[in-house]
């Protein structure tokens, strides 16, 4: 018999490219050992997440990039609050997304025959969501190119884009070659998902979606808080990789 | 080279071939009978209380069989084997070439043995008593395993250099009670400084790794770990255990405050969870005695910013298991507040349970085996000194402050380590 | 070829909740014990760190700690004439993977099931009368009785340390507790939790209405606890990072934190993990079983002898490896012939949400944990009178949200725009001012002939096997069930002081991309006749006397209530069956 899959001790987290946050799914394949005698236990065990690194796009080209960056601003725009979904790094969240795992669709069933079904027997696509994003975002430009005289999507003016996305959203807008209401949709959770995931994935930078809406984070001990009913919860949020409090200030 | 006793192959031979003939005859000549099961069964329990197991058999691998690396300060020397195999093991030793290898440092062929093999804590014992062990161990199971001990490097592969560290270092000469204690408090002494050799861990050792006497049992750095102070000082020792949560530790492995791990963890489950009761109350009655430096540090102030930092990871990272307050679980997560261990001048413990992660021993007593998660990945060595620094300085506690450039040669150090 | 091992007394297939406690029994029976388990092992230091478990991203988004589809999924369809399409990507439900199965991430909510829910059928026939249960309803009594059961519950309750007050203690009606529940033996292990701002509303609200609210059984342990085993837990910290994900702190009842530590330090037991069971094997006659041939990450083929298999996978899997080794006749549902795949069910779950004044209201739902909440039972099972409704069923309902982590808690009121700088004040404004029921309404799921389980015609697995094929739709009966439901809870929330309630009703058609919980149960239905189970009732095979098949699969309908206390009850009840009866002598422990 043969398959194809990953053994999970060949892949090293660390030894991938810098830049990537890996989602490696250790629910896959390790490697089978017969285990008895005592609980088993290595030094430094576990599996912990890689930092996003800042830099180049690593699946975006230089103007999907932009355009992706111009959309998160319209979707989570600025304020004078909390910053928007550019500057949050959310198109770098969905850029490092889609080039690790989660763009290979790593762990899906992928085998054909591929057919049309109903809504709720879920996404039947060949595609996946690298595809959808280059597929989409080509469509978009196409269509942004065709209705404001060749201008790309970045260069509208505020209230165009959000015109345009707003006829995507609703489907008076129909895409050439893409379904641009599942496509919208789609960007919209993968935007809102990086701006509230924790900001080792490249978006929330800084926390600030967290602080937004006063979540503590990776707070793991709220036993002195269970029975204060209807307070302000008054620490700032913890990430995976800390916070700002836990580095010494100089004497 | 000692000249082998020729009968006492052959009569051994004989002895097993007809027993009940020899055994009186044996037995009034206090050699090791392999038909006496009393000498037999008190043979197995020394052995357990001088941890034969910890250093001569590899956990997996066969018992007594050696083959065990054992680290020192001047490289590893590898354990030998123990079993009753004739040609690899000591099965072709008579007693008296045993009980010279055991109490006296001196192996068959004349060698001297290098102190990885604690003959200058086994002293101690009794003649009779070794050669009790002997009898045990002639029941084990013979392996074929020829191991090669001496691995140190060049000049400690001279085993005649010993002579010199012997006369600094060796006294010979079995326990002598003390008629001014109690009884259970000179078992406890003997078996500290005998057979469970404590010191050989907890004693600070000098630059040629003999014992610094002035200093006994109030805590060594070995294999990477810091094994800590175990006198009866308040602050850095156990003087605020009571004898019953002593007995408990060595027994279970774990107590309302702390919990073993690492080579502690080995010799919890190999020996000190098997001896005893009256034995393990008799150690903890001793080493509550032991005076220990006695000396007061200041803790570090509250709004120091290292403090302040290392509060709030602590508050963040570590509080889901150790408390807010400290102090843990009972039995299962270690009170910090609580622990010496934590107080220790060296933090090579703390900093490598920190950085690594650690599981703790499981007993019958206690099965469940709790483990911490490693850190490594998630703290610089600034925030690992910042917290461990203010874990040291909480709740009522103080010891030296712990800087970023100790973290960062324990990682290194770590990095390096095989185990 | 497959390599063959020696041969063991015991093969267990699976090991998460029922494979350890049946594992630990018969180990304690003197038996040498093989636990074959598919995924990984895993443990709270080395896998559920509390320094990277707290990523929504990673184990609730991406599913990391489940079963990958890729390494197997189901096809599924509505109705009988559609086409079944593979699962792709999880979405209704999450099966487990690896030591521990659903007891790593559960959310550790332990209840009993009603005295009524044993014998349903004969219950309802006799208060409404048979013409008041749809035709196409396949309800049956369950072979035991809550009588048999209830030391069995106290067993796992023990085990598990599980947090709860009382409601009937031997026939005594107690305060503060449930009191609809059967009759208990004993007081909870350990004393019902602490409740957050928002449980705490709503069961003001609840009595104010006239119910009487009770905590949540928990598995989230109210105070350090140690079992009849010698195995410690800790104290439940309100993470909030309970569902979908493992317990960093040892506060979570699971088969690593009550039983493994144990188990595994025997002699007589020992483990292979990242190794998939493939078949059961049996002899020429098909009467017995030989043992089981697994494969491992190397793709080798092993076969594993032994004289008695205990099938402990997750329910479906169950159903899959007998339909696999064609061991009992398959289901036909319109011949209406065979056993295996009949009775296949799930959970019928909705939920209110409540958005309130956050000048006034301030949750904060993160202080939250898998099982921590307040609930009512006025309208399960048969707790009230069906007869002007029309439907029959009903569901516990309550406040317990089990966390608020952001991607899936930033809720915006019915009517905001999906995105943009409204959507985004929105989210600001409610956050902490939000009740976002985990547990809403968690309503029973009664049995059809025409939902069922098989195996797919076209679409195969890693190994060529067919994928098996579940249909599943929501019959009448619960939809009105769930609405009727749903109206009820939201009358609570209402109460608490919500400026909007935001109702969620479950509808048809089943759909496979919204979560509804992993009680996934049926297909291998315990009973007393061999024509409409495929076990008796000590879960013992009608056919191959030394096989016994654990697990919700057992469950002919399913309840109101979460399933694992009664899964684990079952798992101790056939354990001492095996060891007082079978053990003693080998054979069929029922003669139908």
């Amino acid at each position: 018999m043969n398959e194809k899959g990953l053994l999970r001790s060949e892949f090293r987290r660390r030894d991938l490219l810098a830049g990537t946050a890996v989602l490696l799914l250790s629910g896959g394949l390790g490697r089978a050992s017969t285990i008895s005698g005592q609980l088993p236990w290595q030094p430094n065990a576990g599996d912990p997440p890689v930092r996003v690194k800042a830099g180049p796009w690593l699946f975006f080209s230089g103007d999907e990039g932009r355009a992706i960056e111009a959309i998160s601003d319209r979707v989570i725009p600025p304020d004078p609050e909390t910053p928007g979904g550019k500057d949050s790094g959310c198109a770098v969240f969905i850029d490092r997304q889609l080039a690790g795992p989660f763009g290979e669709q790593d762990g899906l069933y992928v085998r054909p025959p591929f057919q049309t079904g109903m809504k709720n027997q879920g996404d039947q696509s060949e595609g996946g969501p690298r595809h959808n994003y280059r597929s989409g975002l080509a469509a978009l430009d196409k269509a942004c190119k065709a209705k404001y005289a060749g201008k790309e999507f970045a260069d509208l003016s505020d209230s165009d884009k959000d015109k345009l996305l707003g006829d995507l959203e609703s489907g008076e807008l129909k895409l050439d070659g893409a379904d641009g209401k599942a496509f919208f949709a789609e960007v919209i959770k993968d935007l809102q998902m990086g701006f509230f995931a924790d900001p080792i994935y490249g978006g929330n930078r800084d926390m600030v979606a967290w602080k937004m809406i006063g979540y503590p984070g990776t707070r793991y001990n709220y036993l002195d808080w269970v029975d204060r009913h209807n307070e302000r919860f008054p620490l700032p949020p913890v990430s995976m990789t800390g916070r700002a409090e836990w580095t010494p200030k100089a004497r | 080279m000692r000249s082998v006793g020729e009968g006492m192959p052959l009569l051994r031979a004989v002895a097993c071939a007809a027993a009940l003939l020899f055994t009186s005859a044996l037995a009034v000549a206090g050699e090791s009978d392999p038909q006496d099961f009393t000498q037999i069964k008190n043979g197995q329990y020394l052995a357990i209380l001088s941890d034969c197991g910890s250093c001569h058999t590899v956990p997996g691998q066969r018992r007594f069989a050696g083959g065990r690396p054992i680290e020192t300060p001047f490289g590893n020397i590898v354990a030998p084997n123990i079993t009753p195999d004739r040609e690899t093991g000591v099965g072709a030793w008579t007693d008296d070439e045993f009980d010279a290898a055991v109490r006296k440092g001196v192996r068959r062929d004349g060698a001297l043995l290098y102190p990885a093999m604690p003959y200058n804590a086994y002293a101690k014992m009794t003649r009779e008593e070794v050669v009790a062990i002997r009898a045990y161990l002639n029941t084990v199971e013979p392996v074929r395993h020829a191991v090669v001990a001496n691995t140190l490097p060049f000049p400690f592969d001279i085993r005649t250099a010993m002579r010199v560290w012997d006369a600094l270092y060796f006294t010979e000469g079995v326990y002598k009670p003390d008629p001014a204690k109690s009884a259970e408090w000179n078992r406890g002494a003997y078996l500290v400084s005998g057979p469970a050799h404590c010191g050989a861990c907890h004693t600070p050792k000098t630059l040629l790794g003999g014992d610094k006497t002035a200093q006994y049992l109030q805590g060594s750095k070995i294999q990477g770990w810091f094994a800590p102070d175990i006198t009866g000082d308040k602050a850095r020792g156990i003087g605020n255990w009571s004898i019953a949560e002593i007995a408990a530790y060595l027994k279970a492995g774990h107590n309302q405050v702390s919990a073993a791990t690492g080579p502690m963890g080995e010799a919890v489950s190999l020996s000190t969870s098997r001896m005893k009761d009256g034995d393990l109350n008799a150690i903890a009655v001793y080493l509550k005695s032991v005076p220990g430096r006695q000396d007061t540090a200041r803790p570090l102030p509250a709004n120091d910013p290292v403090m302040t930092a290392g509060a709030a990871i602590y508050r963040d990272a570590c509080s889901a298991c150790h408390m807010l307050d400290g102090r843990g679980i009972s039995e299962l997560f270690p009170s910090l507040a609580a622990s010496s261990n934590v107080r220790s001048d060296d933090p090579a413990t703390l900093i490598r349970v920190v950085l690594r992660g650690a599981r703790s021993v499981a007993t019958a007593a206690e099965p469940t085996s709790p483990g911490m998660p490693s850190y490594a990945w998630q703290l610089d060595d600034a925030k690992v000194a910042a917290v461990v620094t203010y874990i040291r300085n909480a709740w009522g506690s103080a010891a030296p402050a712990v800087s970023a450039q100790d973290v960062a040669r324990e990682r290194s150090q770590l990095a390096s380590r095989p185990d | 070829m497959a390599r063959r091992l020696p041969k063991k007394d015991v093969v267990i297939i699976g090991l998460g909740w029922t494979g350890s406690i049946m594992a630990n029994e018969l180990t304690d029976e003197g038996l040498d014990v093989i636990a074959i388990e598919r995924g990984p092992w895993r443990d709270a230091p080395t896998d559920f760190p509390t320094n990277y478990m707290q990523d929504e991203l990673r184990y609730r988004i991406r599913h990391e700690l489940f079963l990958r589809p890729d390494q197997l999924t189901f096809t599924f369809r509505n109705k009988i004439d559609q086409t079944a399409l593979p699962i792709r990507n999880w979405g209704a439900f999450m099966p487990p993977n690896g030591v521990g199965g659903g007891g790593v991430h559960w959310n550790a909510e332990t209840w009993r099931f009603l005295p009524s829910d044993f014998v349903v059928r004969t219950h309802l026939t006799e208060r409404y009368g048979a013409s008041f249960l749809p035709d196409d309803m396949t309800i049956q009594d369950w072979g035991v009785t809550y009588a048999d059961m209830e030391p069995y519950y106290d067993q796992f309750e023990y085990l598990c340390g599980t947090s709860g007050t009382a409601g009937n203690l031997n026939g005594q009606i107690q305060d503060g507790g449930n009191p609809f529940e059967g009759p208990r033996s004993r007081p909870y292990p350990t004393p019902g939790q602490a409740q957050p701002f928002g449980p705490t509303l709503f069961a003001k609200a609840a009595r104010e209405l006239g119910y009487k609210p009770f905590p949540q059984p928990s598995g989230n342990l109210s105070k350090p606890y140690v079992n009849p085993l010698g195995v410690r837990l800790g104290q439940c910290t309100y993470c909030g990072f309970c569902e979908w994900f493992g317990c960093g702190n040892y506060s979570k009842a699971s088969p690593q934190t009550t039983i493994l530590p144990v188990l595994i330090r025997k002699s007589n037991f020992s483990l292979r993990d990242n190794s998939e069971v493939i078949k059961i094997n049996t002899d020429a006659s098909g009467t017995r079983a030989t043992g089981v041939t697994f494969v491992d990450t190397s793709l080798q083929e092993w076969e594993q002898p032994a004289d008695l298999v205990i099938l402990a996978a997750y329910s479906m899997f169950n159903v899959q490896l007998l339909l696999h080794s064609k061991i009992s006749q398959p289901y036909d549902p319109v011949a209406g012939t065979g056993v295996v795949g009949r009775n296949f069910t799930h959970q019928t779950i909705s939920s209110v949400n409540g958005f309130f004044d956050n000048k006034k209201f301030n949750f904060n739902p993160f202080i939250a944990s898998g099982s921590i909440g307040m609930c009512i039972d006025e309208f399960n099972g048969d707790n009230f009178d069906h007869g002007p409704h029309g439907f029959v069923g009903g569901a516990y309902m309550g406040q317990v949200q089990t966390g608020a982590r952001p991607i899936e808690t930033t809720l915006v009121p019915p009517g905001t725009p999906k995105w943009g700088a409204v959507w985004k004040k929105a989210v600001r404004d409610n956050y902490l001012s939000t009740v976002k029921p985990g547990t809403g309404v968690h309503g029973s799921f009664y049995s059809y002939r025409d939902v069922y389980l098989d195996l797919d015609p076209t679409y195969t697995d890693r190994f060529s096997r067919p994928l098996m094929r579940m249909t599943i739709d929501f019959h009448d009966n619960e939809i009105k069930q769930n609405r009727f439901m749903t109206d009820k809870f939201a009358e609570i929330i209402k109460a608490m002081g919500a400026n909007v309630v935001d109702k969620q009703y479950r509808t048809a058609p089943y759909d496979i991309t919204t979560y509804q919980t992993s009680h996934l149960n049926g297909g291998v239905v315990m009973g007393a006749d061999p024509k409409t189970s495929v076990v008796n009732r000590y879960l013992q095979n009608w056919d191959v006397p030394n096989l016994f098949v654990l697990g919700a699969s057992a469950f002919p309908q399913n309840a109101g209530y979460n399933p694992t206390g009664t899964v684990g009850a079952l798992a101790f009840w056939a354990a001492e069956a095996i060891r007082s009866q079978y053990l003693k002598n080998p054979g069929p422990l029922v003669h139908a």
